[in-house]
């Protein structure tokens, strides 16, 4: 598998504090406070997401407290049934919790009307599955154009906007195929490009690497880590970067569930284990985590 | 979603299951030929017993009597029972207004009127060769040529309106044949002499000039009179009855169940002759006598109808005639109210064909909410996707409904063409099997513009209404339960 030109391949290994060029490198690294900050994409009290099977009550997610700081990559492990899909099911508005409250760049989701909650998974969040989930007689391009018809975006941007989030994953050249003609990652990179053209704040990604093999999922996250640090992660100098790479100035918040613990450690700065539908664990990895200044000059969503 | 992203979309669906989504359509489409064909039919069936009733002259027209106070005079022959304004004890001693030439002008000059003519009705004695034959003969306006009756005649209509011809009933003509021998076709051609009672006007100094002009005509016109009831009574009459004769030619033979001459008539005379020739005849009417009595209360003495039908353009034209008619002193009578009951009859024939012609239609719904049905258990994952990518539930309803409405603006479109069909070989079977009985073909089908319009509009409609259970369950589809991975 070619890896594409607009990640910079990641030694494994320590990993180095990269910065932007123009941050100060003395402003790296502040500690991640657990109360409420400026930044905060998502904030979760007290979740909780129980399913009731007759008399047997499952708690899926069974009071979870967690704030994800705009610019962050969270990586969510835990073992199967540990309530990882559902709690993501919950932050996307698919699912509405049982208790407790998911606040999303401010707004609670419970207190959004289902059209409001429609619009918020259309155009702040962005999902990745690990299925793909590509409709498969659509050609690339009619997928990634999905989010945006929904949208209603005008016609004419549309082939533009389509082209940029397709260049940005790589496959400008297979706008025509049909996701039954590509390979796994490519399909993967399909996903997120449909999951990046409405230029959401935060993409949402279950398992994006389930499905592929190792060195394919390495380059899938490698693409993601590049979503959640566009300017740090790009190479300068890289041919090609250009309108893509200017779109891709805003830091995207990234929460992906996985089960692999050294892809985690790799490419997220921050690390939730799940048990039993709790935070059984909460870790920082040597990844940088986002800056107050990096954050400031990306532009911190309102 | 934009309606043209939503039709594009639900265009897609429908074409990645071609074959379901094509029979479904089908179903649909022969729902809406059976609702056109039945339809189709009912408006045939009506246009062609209006066209047959308006050529009958009877729907058009409105039959004027003179008001009297003499028995039922004033009644008409056919239905005489119910329609007739008839006398309802008006006092004898208010004069009836005659129903002279004056009263013919201005009834002429009426709107909307095309046609007043009297009808002539009187026992005549045809005579072919040496044997003689006691007839009914009937006066014809010109624009009864356009009669069913003469459809099938042999021969021709009389060839002007002044001609002295005369056409025979078929029976008639049969037996004045089988005195000479001749098959009845023969006939056509000859000429027969009819013998009649005529009015012979008395001296020009006892007699006003109307009679006189009619003496001078009738002497024109070569009727002998040679049997004068010269009577000191004829004095009072203002003429005498002879017997008189006229040769005709015989240029048609007709088969006719009813032939419509006027005076309210719509029964069969053994003979018809053209109105004018009628009149030239100067023949004793009915009315003459009861008219005789009259005159001799009032000392007036002129020539009179004792009926005139009046035809206008349009039977729309009735009302406002009959009025007219009336304010003029006669009595009008008219078969609108028969009409009336018969436009309700064929209200009544079109619902029930039209219930008809829906119930496959309905059948035909149950398909579209079926295969919808089926798309949604097929696209659960679809729809669960299109909701994770912000879909509403708006969005995903509207996408069905115009599934359903694109398959029922197809399906209607297709079911006008399939039905039109229907009917052209219902149509064509009728044609045939017409011939084959001698019958003239009718076109007993009829597709109007507005049938066409409201077939593929109903057709929609239903298909929306079907397409109304399986949208909104899609709506309602759980997306996390459709996304979860198997
Ligand atoms: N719709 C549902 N009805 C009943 N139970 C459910 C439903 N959805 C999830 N669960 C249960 O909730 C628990 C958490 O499920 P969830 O899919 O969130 O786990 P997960 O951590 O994503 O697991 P995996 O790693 O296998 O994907 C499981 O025990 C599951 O059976
Ligand atoms: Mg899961």
């Amino acid at each position: 598998m070619e890896s594409h030109p607009y990640t910079k391949p990641r030694g494994v290994g320590p990993v180095t504090t990269e910065l932007t060029p123009g941050a100060e490198p003395t402003a790296a690294q502040p500690p991640i406070e657990p109360g409420g900050r400026d930044g905060a994409a998502i904030r979760i009290q007290n979740l909780a997401r129980h399913y009731k099977m007759g008399s047997a009550t499952i708690r899926a997610v069974d009071g979870i407290s967690l704030e994800v700081h705009s610019g962050d990559f969270v990586a969510v492990l835990g073992a199967s049934g540990s309530g990882k899909s559902s709690l993501l099911n919950l932050l996307a508005g698919l699912d509405h919790p049982t208790s407790g409250s998911v606040f999303v760049l401010g707004r609670e989701l419970g207190a959004m009307t289902p059209i409001e909650l429609s619009r918020h998974r259309n155009g702040t969040i962005g999902m990745v599955f690990q299925s793909f989930n590509l409709l498969p007689r659509m050609t690339v391009m009619e997928n990634v154009e999905l989010p945006l018809r929904i949208a209603e975006v005008p016609r004419a941007e549309r082939p533009q906007r389509v082209r940029e989030a397709l260049e940005r994953v790589g496959l400008a050249a297979r706008l025509t195929h049909r996701p039954g003609e590509l390979s796994g990652g490519e399909q993967q990179r399909v996903a997120i490009a449909r999951a990046l053209v409405n230029r959401p704040r935060i993409l949402l990604a279950d398992e994006p690497t389930g499905n592929l093999d190792s060195a394919t999922g390495e380059e899938i996250l490698r693409l993601i880590s590049s979503i959640n640090k566009p300017v740090a992660s790009a190479a300068p100098g890289v041919p090609g970067v250009n309108v893509a790479a200017a779109h891709a100035t805003t830091a995207t918040t990234v929460v992906m569930v996985t089960h692999e613990r050294a892809l985690a450690e790799r490419y997220a700065n921050r690390i939730v284990t799940m048990a039993d539908g709790r935070i059984a664990r909460q870790e920082r990895t040597a990844n940088p985590a986002p800056t107050a200044e990096a954050i400031a000059e990306k532009g911190v969503p309102s | 979603m934009k309606f043209r992203d939503l039709s594009e979309l639900a265009g897609r669906n429908l074409r990645e299951a071609v074959l379901r989504n094509t029979l479904t359509t089908l179903g649909i489409a022969v729902g809406v030929a059976s609702l056109v064909a039945m339809l189709s039919l009912g408006v045939g069936l009506q246009e062609l017993v209006g066209r047959r009733l308006e050529r009958s002259g009877l729907f058009d027209s409105v039959l004027v009597r003179p008001r009297t106070g003499f028995g039922n005079q004033g009644q008409p022959r056919m239905l005489g029972s119910g329609g007739g304004p008839g006398p309802g004890g008006a006092p004898i001693a208010a004069t009836p207004r005659p129903l002279d030439e004056a009263a013919r002008l201005q009834l002429a000059h009426l709107p909307n009127v095309v046609e007043v003519y009297p009808e002539f009705r009187f026992t005549g004695d045809l005579r072919l060769g040496p044997g003689g034959h006691l007839a009914q003969i009937a006066s014809l306006p010109a624009s009864a040529s356009g009669n069913d009756a003469f459809e099938s005649m042999k021969g021709h209509f009389f060839s002007s309106p002044t001609a002295r011809e005369i056409i025979l009933q078929l029976d008639l003509a049969q037996e004045l044949a089988a005195l000479q021998q001749l098959p009845p076709a023969d006939l056509i051609g000859k000429e027969v002499v009819v013998r009649y009672a005529g009015r012979q006007p008395l001296e020009p100094e006892t007699s006003d000039p109307a009679a006189r002009d009619t003496a001078a005509r009738d002497t024109s016109n070569g009727r002998r009179p040679n049997q004068e009831l010269a009577s000191p009574e004829d004095a009072a009459l203002g003429f005498s009855i002879v017997s008189s004769q006229v040769p005709l030619h015989v240029v048609g033979i007709v088969d006719a169940e009813a032939v419509t001459s006027g005076g309210g008539g719509f029964g069969r005379a053994g003979a018809y002759v053209p109105v004018a020739v009628a009149q030239q005849l100067a023949v004793v009417q009915g009315n003459d006598m009861s008219e005789i009595v009259r005159d001799s209360t009032t000392g007036s003495r002129a020539e009179h109808y004792a009926n005139l039908t009046v035809r206008v353009n349009h039977p729309s034209g009735i009302p406002a005639l009959e009025a007219a008619v009336k304010d003029m002193g006669y009595t009008a009578f008219s078969l609108q109210d028969v009409t009336r009951s018969l436009t309700r009859v064929f209200a009544i024939l079109d619902l029930l064909l039209g219930i008809f012609g829906s119930l496959a239609l309905a059948v035909a719904s149950l398909g579209i909410i079926n295969t919808l049905v089926m798309a949604i258990l097929e696209r659960r994952r679809e729809i669960g996707v299109l909701k994770a990518l912000g879909a509403s539930n708006g969005d995903i309803r509207q996408l069905f409904f115009t599934e359903a409405g694109v398959m029922g603006l197809a399906g209607g479109v297709a079911g006008v063409a399939l039905g039109w069909g229907i009917g052209r070989v219902i149509q064509l079977a009728t044609t045939i099997y017409l011939r084959r009985q001698a019958i003239p073909a009718e076109n007993i089908w009829s597709v109007p513009w507005w049938l066409v319009a409201g077939a593929i509009g109903f057709s929609v409609v239903v298909s929306l209404v079907a397409g109304m259970y399986p949208a909104t369950r899609a709506a309602q589809l759980d997306p996390v339960e459709a996304l979860r991975y198997e």
